[in-house]
């Protein structure tokens, strides 16, 4: 039985330890560390002004094979999006993330463009979904699940665009535990969603011989469209 | 899996007479090694990021207990369970219990060492659950029948070939009658099979590379979005993990993860790290419906106040074996366990017993790169070092070499009798080397002279010259 289990497994650890269960300002001191996380260093690559970070998080989302268009605003997205599907040969339909941060952008301009909403299926080529914010230090997206966001758009199509805007951008990971913990802006951290998926490139294997090899299970182009929001 | 580390010296040496290993651990050696130090170079802070990884996991072992149930406590307020298993087989219990209770006929599988440490496959094959492994490696090698020899790579052995062959001859009940030579079509091949075996699983069963005590996560690392199909499709998604890898929050997490990828493969971070939280919100659109974390113990509450404690801080990235001479050698089926290279032999005995596993902690020159490449500063030769002296003092040791270290140990402790017989032995061998100064055979040392010669001593012993030397600059 696993309760039982439990308590063999902490008692023995405790035994190793010498020591019973913590408690008084010890475990007060530990809970304080949960509740209040500190950053530990941090590398001096991303620590650089906003600008910067954008530009560092394009190199190295491009340096992972992941491909970037700038755009000006909002309302460049559906023809940078209808461009790439034409410039690599694939049909003219996506489908995008129910999110309403999506919502804003003109659709309706490229009418030869069809979209549909929800999650992914098997079918769909090519996704199309918001990002939650991105880190230059290694040029990574993080997505995550909600009732507009269905993980499996960042899974099972062979292209997935991503839409994200400057203001998104952060320089290191630390920065976005922070915006996650403070998104609902309530008093304590927001509950963590059940999926959060951090992104660096297209899917790859080198598992045939060590060679390198696009597209093992997810998808096999990761494009971004970067909008410039004119904000930090 | 069935340990046979006890047959090591014939495993290594047909290892060592099979070309395609050799072939394969010619790319292990040089490539992973070279990724690694170009992805070092970049990051200044890469060594003091690893004082703060040893650090950090230091920290959770003197609080491992608390962690745990700190962990446990947000994975049921997040609409998970976790499920206390201490042996391998109350593990495997616990996962076809839940595998049952949603009459599971399949599950996907993303790669999981510790799936290898219980057996599951077999396991629940034999129960009439079908596991289907979905890391291209691990798939590989389950068609091929065989364990894993790398804990990255766990297919690093087969070559291109050996992979063609293996997908026409279990790949034409799927429709795929032509056998696919280039790389790339074997790679689409596997993408399409496992792509309806993904939709078709009632349950994903992952591993875990780290548990967040903060949160209730459980996150895995990968390349290839195997693990995230996997878990992201069936019903239910079950996380096998080991105690260890708890740690206490997302900042920690991120400061091993910086370490980890470039350890490595050399990447400045892997393709895909997913943090996991409890099953799918009433609202969400996909995901699985129920989320359980089977937490295994096999002997590591132990461990973690034992003197070789500082093996629970290994990361599984694998650089020690990547950097070690005997595993460029032999591979890593050799090792016969799970876990191979220098984390292995040290790792190993501690799981299926120092007798079985004799031959592991001599299977190292102590050249020390182990140690100086592992992200976690894990001191892997003075562990193995213990272990020959375990191995010693249990009588676990052959007879010969016991008679050899007793000798040995007796001439050390006799500094006249060691002087007088080093001398005799080095004139000795010296008189045997001639003119060429090498010794072709050797009584005793068989073992040496087979395959190469010795190389003869000079005539005079070190502290012969060094008193000459030392009298001349006096
Ligand atoms: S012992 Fe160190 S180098 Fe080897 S796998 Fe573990 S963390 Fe990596």
């Amino acid at each position: 039985m696993t309760s039982s289990s439990r308590q063999a497994i902490l008692d023995g650890i405790r035994r190793g330890l010498g020591r019973g269960p913590v408690d008084g300002a010890d475990k007060a001191a530990l809970e304080a560390r949960m509740t209040a996380p500190k950053a530990n260093l941090i590398p001096a690559r991303a620590q650089i002004p906003h600008g910067e970070q954008v530009d560092l998080f394009v190199r190295m989302a491009e340096a992972v094979e992941t491909t970037v268009d700038r755009v000006d605003g909002l309302d460049a997205v559906p023809g940078a999006v209808a461009d790439y599907l034409a410039a690599n040969n694939l049909p003219s339909e996506i489908r995008a993330a129910p999110d309403p941060a999506l919502d804003a952008i003109p659709w309706q301009d490229r009418p030869l463009l069809t979209v549909e909403k929800g999650r992914a299926e098997n079918a769909d080529a090519t996704s199309v979904t918001p990002a939650f914010a991105a880190v230059a230090e290694s040029g990574t997206l993080v997505l995550h699940s909600g009732p507009d966001n269905p993980t499996t758009l960042n899974f099972m199509p062979e292209n997935h665009i991503v839409v994200l805007k400057t203001s998104q951008v952060t320089g290191t990971y630390e920065e976005v535990w922070s915006r996650l913990r403070a998104r609902d802006g309530g008093d304590g951290p927001a509950p963590m969603p059940r999926t959060v998926n951090m992104i660096t490139g297209p899917s790859r294997t080198a598992d045939i011989a060590q060679q390198l090899y696009m597209g093992a299970h997810g998808p096999r182009r990761l494009h971004i469209v970067l909008v410039d929001d004119g904000q930090e | 899996m069935k340990a046979t580390a006890h047959d090591f010296k014939n495993a290594a040496s047909k290892a060592l007479k099979d070309d395609n290993l050799r072939q394969a651990l010619h790319r292990v050696e040089t490539g992973f090694a070279g990724n690694r130090a170009a992805a070092i170079s970049r990051l200044p802070e890469f060594h003091d990021l690893r004082d703060e990884g040893v650090a950090i996991k230091m920290h959770v072992l003197d609080h491992l207990d608390y962690y745990l149930e700190r962990f446990e406590q947000k994975v049921i307020e997040t609409g998970g369970q976790v499920h206390w298993c201490t042996t391998p087989k109350e593990a495997r219990d616990t996962i076809l219990e839940l595998c049952r209770s949603v009459d599971a006929k399949t599950c996907t599988k993303g790669k999981s060492m510790i799936a290898e440490e219980i057996a599951l496959n077999p396991f629940l094959e034999e129960n009439g659950v079908l596991p289907i492994e979905t890391d291209l490696g691990e798939y590989i090698i389950q068609l091929a029948d065989e364990p894993p020899s790398h804990i990255i790579g766990p297919a690093v052995h087969k070559t291109k070939d050996q992979i063609s062959d293996l997908f026409f001859e279990h790949h034409q009940k799927y429709g795929k009658t032509e056998r696919q030579s280039d790389g790339r079509m074997l790679v689409n091949e596997a993408r399409e099979i496992l792509r309806q075996k993904y939709i078709d699983a009632d349950v994903g069963i992952t591993g875990a590379n780290f548990l967040i005590a903060e949160t209730g996560s459980t996150v895995i690392v990968t390349n290839e979005g195997n693990g995230d199909l996997t878990q992201s499709l069936p019903k239910m998604h079950i996380v096998i993990a080991s105690l260890e890898k708890v740690i206490p929050t997302m900042e920690d997490a991120s400061t091993i993860l910086r370490l980890l990828a470039r350890s490595a493969t050399g990447q400045e971070f892997s393709v895909y790290t997913t943090f996991s939280t409890g099953p799918r919100r009433d609202d969400d659109l996909d995901g699985p419906g129920s989320f359980h974390v089977v937490l295994l113990d096999n002997g590591r509450s132990k461990l973690a106040g034992s003197e070789d404690r500082e093996l629970l801080r290994c990361i599984r990235c694998g650089a020690c074996m990547n950097h070690c001479p005997v595993y460029h050698a032999v591979g890593g089926h050799a090792y016969g366990w799970v876990y191979p290279g220098p984390i292995g032999a040290a790792l190993d005995p501690h799981f299926i017993g120092i007798e079985e596993a004799r031959h592991l902690p001599n299977a190292s020159t102590f050249c020390g790169r182990c140690e100086d490449v592992c992200p976690m500063r894990i001191p892997l030769p003075s562990i193995l070092r213990r272990w020959r002296e375990r191995a010693f003092e249990s009588n676990v040791t052959p007879p010969a070499e016991r008679f050899g270290v007793g000798a040995w140990a007796w001439l050390a402790k006799h500094p006249a009798f060691y002087r007088v017989g080093t001398r005799l032995a080095v004139r000795g061998l010296s008189l045997l080397g001639g003119r060429r100064k090498r010794i072709a055979k050797l009584p005793l040392a068989g073992g040496w002279t087979a395959t190469r010669d010795l190389p003869a001593p000079a005539g005079q012993t070190f502290q012969d010259q060094w008193r000459r030397q030392r009298g001349r600059s006096a």
